[in-house]
C-alpha cells in the first residue's frame, strides 16, 4: 500500500500550481515577450548610472551643442537629435540626453508603482481579511470606509491633496496617496473570498482541532488567497505606473529635476508639432511598460483559472 | 421601496457630508494661508486682516465649515456694512483668483464638460459593445484575436499620449482636423463636430477597449448558460437566440459599469480637457489646483463626488429594472 501510494505520487506527480503556471506562461509567446521587455526596463533602471557613464551624459546635464539655439532650441538632426552621441535624442532647448532621463525616469516610475502596489496589497489584505474573518462591527466599519473612499473622485482629490501638501518627499507622498485610494478595490475581493473560505470545512476542522486565530488566518486562509492576490497585484502595477505618470503629467508628481516619464511627456506638450520624438519616446516606453504588465497579469489570470477548472 | 430610497438618500447625504468635511480639513490644515495668497505682492498686515475678516478666515474651523455648508443650502453673506456681499442659495463661495462666484463658474463650464462626456460615452458604448459582440460570436477566429489584441493595446495607451499623437498626425501632419476648441453647436454643426472629435476619441478609446473585453467575456458566459441551450434546441435561429435571450443578461453588467464610469467622468475627463485646452469643469479643476484656488477645488471635488454617489444609486435602481432576478428588499 505504501508502495502504491508512493508510485502514484511519482507517476501522477501533480505539478505544484506555481510550476504549472510558470510552465503555461513559458509556452505563451505574449507572456514571454512581455516579461522580456519588463526585464529590459528593470535592467535599464538598475543600470541607469552605468548608461550615463557609457554615453557620458547624466540625466540633468545640459548639452547646448546638441540643440539649434537659432531655431528656438530645436535639436540638431532630423529625429529629435537621435544619433551616435545621443541614442534617443535630446530634449529641445537644454539638450538633456533622453536615454539617460528615460533610464532614471524608469527608476522613479517603477519604484513608485511597486511601492504603491506593496502598500495597497498590505492594506487591502489586512483590512479585507479583518472584515471577512471577524465580520460583525469590524466588517461594518471597514465596508463603510471602503464605500466612502470609492465614492471619492480619486484623481481630482489626489491632485488636490498633492498640490496642497508641502514640498516634502514627493515620491513617498505619491505612494501614500495612491495607496490610500487604491486599497478598497483589493480589500473588497479579499473580504469576499475570506468570508467564503472562513466557512469551508477545512477551516472549521482546523478551528475544531484547536488552531489559534493566527494559525487559521496565516496557515489556512492566506495561502488560499495567493493566486488571486498574485493576479490582482500584477494587474495593479500597470495602473499605478499610469497613475504616477498621469499625476506627474499634471505637475503634482515627482518634482523636477528628478526625471519621470509622465513629466517628460508633460514638458513635450509645447513641442509636439516641431519635435514629435520628444513625446513619442517617453510615450512609447510608458505604453509598452503598461501593456507588458497588463498582458502578463492577464495571462497569469488565465493560467490560474485554467488550473482551477481542471 | 420608499424605505429603501430613504435609506439610500441618507447614505448619499452622509457620504457627501464626509467628502466635504475631509476636503475642508485637508485645506484648512495643509494649505498656505489663502489671505496671503489673495493679497498678492503689495500687501499690508491690515489688508490681510481685512481679507480674513471678509472671508471669515479668522473664525474657528467648525464655524468656517458650517458657514460653507449653510451657504450651499441657504446662501450666505460675506463681509459687513458697506462691503456686504450676498451670495445666493447654492453658494460655493468666490474664487480667490478671479472673485467670480464659483457656482457661476461651474454652470458656465458644465456644457463643455457635458459635450465631451456624452459624445465620448456614445462613441465608446457603440464601439465597445459592437466589437465585443462580434468577438464573442466569432470566438477564437482571427477577428476575435485581432480585436482583443487591439483592445488590450488600446487600454494601455495613456490618454495624454494618445492626445498628443492624434494631434500630431491629424492636425499637424495631415491637417484634416482643426485644433480642438470649445466651439458652440450654434457656430455650425460641422465645425462643432470636428472640434470635439479628437477629445471624444481620446476619452473614448480606453473605455471602448475595456467595454469590448467585458462584453465579449459576458456574452461568452451567457452563451454557455442552460437557458441558451434550451433556446437553441427549440430551433431558434442564432440571430434570434442572440437578440431575444442572450443580449439582456449579457449587457446588464455593462449597463451598471457604464453608469458608474459615466458618473465618474467629471474627474475622468480632467486630463483630456487639460490637454486639449477645452474650458470645462475638469480643466477648471486642474487650473484651480495649480493656483491653489481653494473654493473652486472644494466645489469641483464636491460636485464630482455628488455625481459618483448619485450615479451609484441610479445604477442600483436601474439594475432592478434590467435584471428581474434582483429585487430590492429594505434592510
Amino acid at each position: 500500500m505504501t508502495v502504491a501510494a508512493h508510485s502514484q505520487q511519482v507517476a501522477g506527480a501533480p505539478a505544484t500550481s506555481g510550476r504549472r503556471v510558470a510552465g503555461a506562461l513559458l509556452h505563451d509567446r505574449a507572456a514571454v515577450l512581455s516579461s522580456a521587455f519588463l526585464a529590459l526596463i528593470v535592467l535599464m533602471a538598475i543600470c541607469a548610472p552605468l548608461i550615463s557613464a557609457i554615453t557620458g551624459h547624466g540625466p540633468n546635464d545640459f548639452d547646448t551643442a546638441a540643440v539649434n539655439t537659432d531655431l528656438g532650441g530645436v535639436p540638431h538632426g532630423s529625429l529629435g537629435g537621435i544619433g551616435a552621441e545621443h541614442p534617443l535624442g535630446v530634449e529641445p532647448q537644454n539638450g538633456r540626453d533622453i536615454l539617460a532621463r528615460i533610464a532614471y525616469g524608469a527608476r522613479v516610475s517603477l519604484l513608485i508603482a511597486l511601492a504603491a502596489t506593496a502598500l495597497t496589497t498590505l492594506l487591502g489584505v489586512v483590512l479585507g481579511m479583518l472584515a471577512g474573518f471577524y465580520q460583525g462591527w469590524a466588517d461594518q466599519v471597514i465596508c463603510r470606509v471602503m464605500d466612502f473612499l470609492m465614492a471619492f473622485p480619486a484623481l481630482i482629490f489626489m491632485i488636490a491633496i498633492l498640490s496642497s501638501l508641502p514640498q516634502g518627499n514627493r515620491s513617498v507622498l505619491l505612494v501614500v496617496v495612491i495607496s490610500v485610494f487604491g486599497w478598497p478595490y483589493l480589500a473588497r475581493v479579499v473580504r469576499g473570498q475570506t468570508m467564503t473560505l472562513a466557512n469551508r470545512e477545512f477551516v472549521e476542522a482546523a478551528r475544531a482541532s484547536g488552531a489559534s486565530t493566527g494559525a487559521l488566518v496565516f496557515k489556512e486562509i492566506l495561502p488560499n488567497l495567493r493566486s488571486s492576490l498574485i493576479v490582482m497585484t500584477t494587474l495593479a502595477v500597470p495602473g499605478y505606473v499610469g497613475t504616477e505618470a498621469g499625476l506627474s503629467f499634471l505637475g503634482v508628481g515627482v518634482a523636477p529635476p528628478t526625471p519621470s516619464w509622465g513629466q517628460m511627456i508633460a514638458s513635450s506638450v509645447g513641442w509636439y508639432a516641431v519635435d514629435p520624438m520628444y513625446f513619442a519616446i517617453p510615450g512609447t516606453f510608458l505604453f509598452l511598460t503598461v501593456l507588458s504588465l497588463t498582458v502578463l497579469g492577464d495571462r497569469l489570470r488565465a493560467a490560474f483559472d485554467s488550473g482551477e477548472a481542471a | 421601496m420608499a424605505r429603501y430610497l430613504a435609506g439610500r438618500a441618507a447614505g448619499v447625504v452622509l457620504i457627501l457630508f464626509l467628502v466635504c468635511l475631509f476636503t475642508f480639513v485637508i485645506f484648512f490644515t495643509l494649505s498656505p494661508d489663502p489671505a496671503v495668497m489673495i493679497c498678492g505682492k503689495t500687501c499690508t498686515p491690515e489688508r490681510i486682516d481685512q481679507i480674513r475678516d471678509v472671508l471669515g478666515l479668522d473664525e474657528p474651523f467648525l464655524a468656517q465649515f458650517f458657514g460653507f455648508l449653510a451657504g450651499i443650502f441657504a446662501g450666505r453673506d460675506y463681509g459687513a456694512g458697506a462691503n456686504l456681499v450676498h451670495c445666493a442659495a447654492p453658494c460655493l463661495g468666490y474664487s480667490f483668483q478671479t472673485n467670480q462666484s464659483v457656482w457661476d463658474m461651474v454652470v458656465e463650464r458644465l456644457p463643455v464638460s457635458a459635450t465631451v462626456a456624452v459624445g465620448a460615452a456614445v462613441l465608446w458604448l457603440f464601439l465597445g459593445i459592437v466589437a465585443g459582440l462580434l468577438s464573442a460570436v466569432k470566438e477564437g477566429t482571427w477577428w476575435d484575436r485581432a480585436a482583443m489584441g487591439l483592445a488590450l493595446g488600446g487600454s494601455s495607451v495613456p490618454n495624454y499620449v494618445l492626445a498628443l499623437a492624434l494631434q500630431y498626425v491629424l492636425v499637424v501632419q495631415l491637417q484634416v482636423l482643426p485644433f480642438p476648441q470649445a466651439v458652440a453647436f450654434s457656430d455650425g454643426p460641422a465645425l462643432w463636430f470636428q472640434s470635439y472629435l479628437m477629445p471624444w476619441l481620446v476619452l473614448a478609446t480606453g473605455y471602448a477597449c475595456l467595454y469590448a473585453r467585458l462584453t465579449r467575456a459576458n456574452v461568452i458566459d451567457t452563451l454557455a448558460e442552460n437557458f441558451m441551450r434550451t433556446a437553441r434546441s427549440k430551433g431558434l435561429s442564432p440571430a434570434l437566440t442572440m437578440r431575444r435571450h442572450a443580449l439582456r443578461p449579457a449587457l446588464t453588467p455593462i449597463a451598471t459599469i457604464f453608469g458608474m464610469d459615466f458618473a465618474a467622468l467629471l474627474g475622468g475627463a480632467l486630463i483630456t480637457e487639460t490637454v486639449f485646452g477645452l474650458n470645462g469643469v475638469g480643466k477648471m479643476a486642474a487650473d484651480s489646483i495649480a493656483k491653489n484656488d481653494q473654493p473652486v477645488i472644494m466645489a469641483v471635488t464636491l460636485l464630482a463626488a455628488f455625481f459618483v454617489v448619485i450615479g451609484n444609486v441610479v445604477v442600483d435602481l436601474v439594475y432592478t429594472r434590467l435584471d428581474p432576478r434582483v429585487r430590492i428588499t429594505a434592510r
